[in-house]
């Protein structure tokens, strides 16, 4: 059970108190209530170049990262295609300091010509680095592109192509951040060893001026549902052919979410899965494959994904990887498997919570959801699965017309 | 009106009286040594045993490796899918790692389910019989996750650095090609394994909330398992006697890995400790004169690095990074320029307080929690080193002098000392 206390500052500012007095540490957690789906589609992973702007200096303070360095701190951010999110640990007597950085580049950035140029360079060595310079790295652009063709998680967070990075300018920079980056659309924890009165204090202090911004109002094209499967071919310069396959699942909030998440444990994730056991171990066709989904907050997608053993032909595997889905759609899951899966879950979320920081971030991603109580609430939900939900659930999901296929070939001359 | 332009008031970290909390140290019937941290609110357990059975005692490439990843093969009572299965279905994690000196398994739990994993774990480390198809199966995927990896360019270079410094004939610079894989048979893994675990040694780092039980359960099912005797095997290190390589891996690569390493003596040296100090400025975090230049100043890389690499008998100073193909060179230049000038300037006093201040504080936040309490400890105790080692550590943090640290970088920052590599 994690303990939390909750107030709306009169700008709209969301904020959450965890409090855990074992630690030396605090934890203060800035989510922003934006991700690359919110980016148009001629200007995609501006959301994520505009978080490395986020330390290129705000308003009143030259560099954000030195004072919390001197402060004892340490500091990092991610970008998702649902939100943004930023993170400071430092020791908790020097709590205030992370409240006076936060609260100035939520006041104004310093919108800086030099920093844009230097980190658009930065996020293109990035973008090269894990998409581009890596065997397989640009699976999964193709895969959003085949699997949405309207909702924005048709592309990837760091961005389509490097020239939308390289295209940004910085009245585009500015027109972004009053439009997101302002109080009514911010929830902020504070953790560890903080208390509720001193919070309340410092949140008034540092953030209680700035003014509320307008709450951005989320009108996102709606992916229509898909009638017929979908191909795409790729030949690639990579030692070994790649099986990719998606599905799309439920949002976050729908009520098969649990159980959705439950039995991609079952088939992947595991040594004792079924994909594991059978296509991997008993019929040698895969070097490894893995089953899972990104728990996105919008219809996301369920993926099966794995290398195929030199030799073995994509038709033979795929065959193999029908066959076992079948099976799986066909008769429902025993009793023991589901307990397996669920035990599994309970201790994942176990060492998950042993820690302030994820403990912060995760309270602050169920408020973005809809209520931070519902943290507490996943244990019984999983709990509440059946087995005939799981059969349900795979025999909506598994259909061919809800199914996106990248044949990824392994060819030496392409 | 709230003054923004001033920072709020902070408590130096470096005034902080850090204390590691200390172990319990348990000895089992046969001697095993048992370490012990009993901290956390959560009913959560991890445990590893560490056997003497690291790369080290190999006298075959792969051979410790594959012994220890095929633990979890099969006994003469389960299979590994049986293995599997039970581990799975209590929610457990049982990983294997094997490192240079020291090999083993680590166990992650809800501490009730402890009675179902001690036995199995027993099984595992006294009865496995490394069934032929399970290693056949192994090379072949092994293989053709190595020949995957092998496209790219920052693996390539992590393994090559590692010979030119210690030689490829050492543990610490050998690595694996598809033909290392042919070789291993069965006989081999079973001798490995007969000498290493059956007849070997191993140690206990036990963290989380301890049950009162433990010990005695621990007792009975680890308490009765043979120890022997276990030298480190003597090897040379044989550095490469060029220092500079530039590697073609993939025609269509974009960005070169860049490696520059030079070799450092171990943690025992008495520059160990100022070398942390010396390093952190240089490039050891965020805001690292090695950052500040070639990322925030250039935009060359997404990311550098350096460090002092962890091994148990000597060390080296390495700085890693990826650089755009057209800028790798401009980015060893400027390498090497922050070189000289950290040998050239003293570090000013503002720069040394602020990172004696981020060293502090980082350091406050890694002894928070029972596993990370235990890692600190394991670190000391696997390299022989005493508790005041860790008191030393926070000494040299706060006091270590600019002037020292100039006179340091004179001895090991030298351009000319490096190895250097770029693989594209």
């Amino acid at each position: 059970m994690i303990t939390f206390d909750r107030f709306t500052l009169s700008n709209g500012l969301r904020v959450l108190v965890h409090t855990d007095i074992s630690t030396p540490m605090a934890v203060v957690n800035v989510l922003y209530d934006v991700g690359a789906r919110d980016e148009d589609p001629d200007q995609t992973g501006f959301a994520h170049l505009f978080e490395h702007l986020m330390f290129g200096g705000s308003l009143h303070i030259p560099e954000f990262d030195q004072p919390l360095q001197l402060a004892g701190g340490e500091n990092n951010a991610y970008t998702t295609n649902d939100f943004t999110n930023y993170y400071i640990q430092l020791p908790a007597d020097n709590l205030e300091t992370a409240f006076w950085l936060e609260s100035d580049r939520m006041l104004s950035l310093a919108f800086s010509q030099k920093s844009l140029e230097i980190q658009q360079k930065v996020v293109c060595e990035e973008f090269k680095e894990h998409y581009l310079n890596k065997p397989y790295g640009d699976v999964w652009s193709h895969m959003r592109s085949l699997a949405y063709q309207v909702h924005p998680y048709r592309w990837m967070t760091i961005g389509r192509e490097l020239a939308h990075i390289e295209q940004a300018r910085l009245h585009q920079v500015k027109d972004f951040f009053f439009k997101h980056y302002t109080p009514c659309n911010v929830i902020l924890v504070v953790a560890g060893n903080v208390h509720g009165v001193q919070v309340r204090a410092l949140a008034e202090k540092w953030f209680g001026p700035i003014s509320s911004g307008i709450r951005y109002q989320r009108q996102l094209p709606v992916e229509p549902i898909q009638t017929a499967p979908r191909y795409k071919i790729i030949q690639a310069p990579v030692p070994l052919d790649h099986l990719c396959k998606t599905w799309h699942m439920t949002d976050r909030l729908g009520p098969s979410y649990h159980a959705t998440d439950l039995l991609t444990d079952m088939l992947g994730g595991s040594a004792s899965s079924r994909l594991h056991q059978q296509l991997v171990k008993e019929q040698k066709l895969f070097v490894h494959i893995d089953c899972y989904h990104f728990g996105s907050s919008d219809p996301g997608l369920v993926t099966i994904e794995g290398k195929l053993v030199e030799g073995v032909s994509m038709e033979k595997a795929e065959q193999a990887l029908n066959e076992q889905l079948n099976a799986f759609k066909r008769q429902q899951p025993s009793a023991q498997e589901l307990e397996k899966v669920k035990n599994k879950t309970e201790s994942a979320i176990a060492f998950e919570d042993m820690s302030v920081m994820s403990r912060a971030s995760s309270l602050a991603y169920y408020e973005l959801l809809g209520d931070a109580a519902w943290m507490n609430q996943e244990l019984s939900k999983y709990a509440a699965v059946t087995t005939a939900q799981v059969a349900t659930v795979s025999n909506e999901l598994f259909r061919s017309e809800n199914e996106n296929t990248l044949y990824y070939y392994a060819n030496p001359s392409a | 009106m709230i003054d923004r332009q001033k920072m709020p008031p902070i408590v130096d970290a470096v005034d902080y009286q850090l204390e590691l909390k200390p172990y319990a140290h348990h000895q089992l019937a046969n001697g095993v040594d048992v370490y012990m941290i009993d901290a956390g609110a959560e009913e959560v357990l991890q445990m590893e045993w560490l056997y003497k059975a690291g790369n080290c005692y190999e006298s075959q490439n792969l051979i410790a490796a594959t012994t220890n990843y095929l633990l979890r093969a099969g006994t003469t009572q389960h299979t590994a899918y049986d293995l599997d299965e039970q581990i799975d279905y209590v929610g457990a994690y049982v990983n294997r790692g094997c490192y240079n000196q020291q090999a083993g398994l680590t166990l992650h739990c809800l501490n009730k389910h402890i009675d179902v994993l001690l036995p199995l774990i027993r099984e595992v480390l006294t009865d496995s019989i490394f069934p032929a198809h399970e290693l056949l199966l192994y090379q072949q995927n092994m293989k053709q996750r190595l020949s995957v990896n092998l496209r790219k360019s920052d693996y390539v270079a992590g393994r090559l650095i590692d010979a030119y410094l210690f030689g490829e004939d050492h543990p610490y610079g050998r690595y694996s090609s598809p033909a290392s894989f042919d070789l291993l048979t069965r006989e081999a893994i079973l001798a490995f394994y007969d000498r290493y675990y059956l007849h070997g040694h191993f140690q206990l780092f036990v963290a989380g909330k301890i049950p009162a039980d433990l010990l005695k359960k621990l007792n009975r099912y680890f308490g009765d398992l043979p120890i022997h005797k276990t030298d480190l095997p003597i090897h040379t290190i044989c550095p490469s006697v060029q220092k500079k390589f530039n590697i073609q891996n993939d025609p269509a690569g974009v960005q070169g890995a860049i490696r520059i390493a030079r070799p450092f003596p171990g943690r025992h040296h008495p520059d160990f400790l100022p070398a942390l100090v010396l390093n952190t400025v240089f490039g050891g975090f965020f805001g690292s004169r090695l950052m500040n230049n070639i990322r925030e100043e250039k935009g060359y890389t997404y990311g550098i690095h350096s460090h002092l690499l962890n091994l148990q008998q000597t060390s080296a100073w390495m700085i890693s990074t990826e650089a755009g193909k057209e800028v790798c060179e401009a980015t060893i230049k400027e390498v090497y320029a922050e070189m000289n000038r950290i040998c050239n300037e003293p570090i000013s006093e503002e720069e040394l307080n602020l990172v004696r201040n981020y060293m502090m504080g980082g350091l406050l936040g890694d002894l928070d929690g029972p596993f990370q309490l235990i890692a600190r400890w394991k670190n000391l105790i696997l390299n022989d080193l005493p508790p005041a080692h860790f008191y030393r550590t926070i000494d040299t943090i706060r006091t270590v002098k600019a002037r020292q640290l100039q006179e340091l970088a004179q001895r090991y920052l030298n351009p000319s000392d490096f190895y250097e590599l770029v693989v594209v």
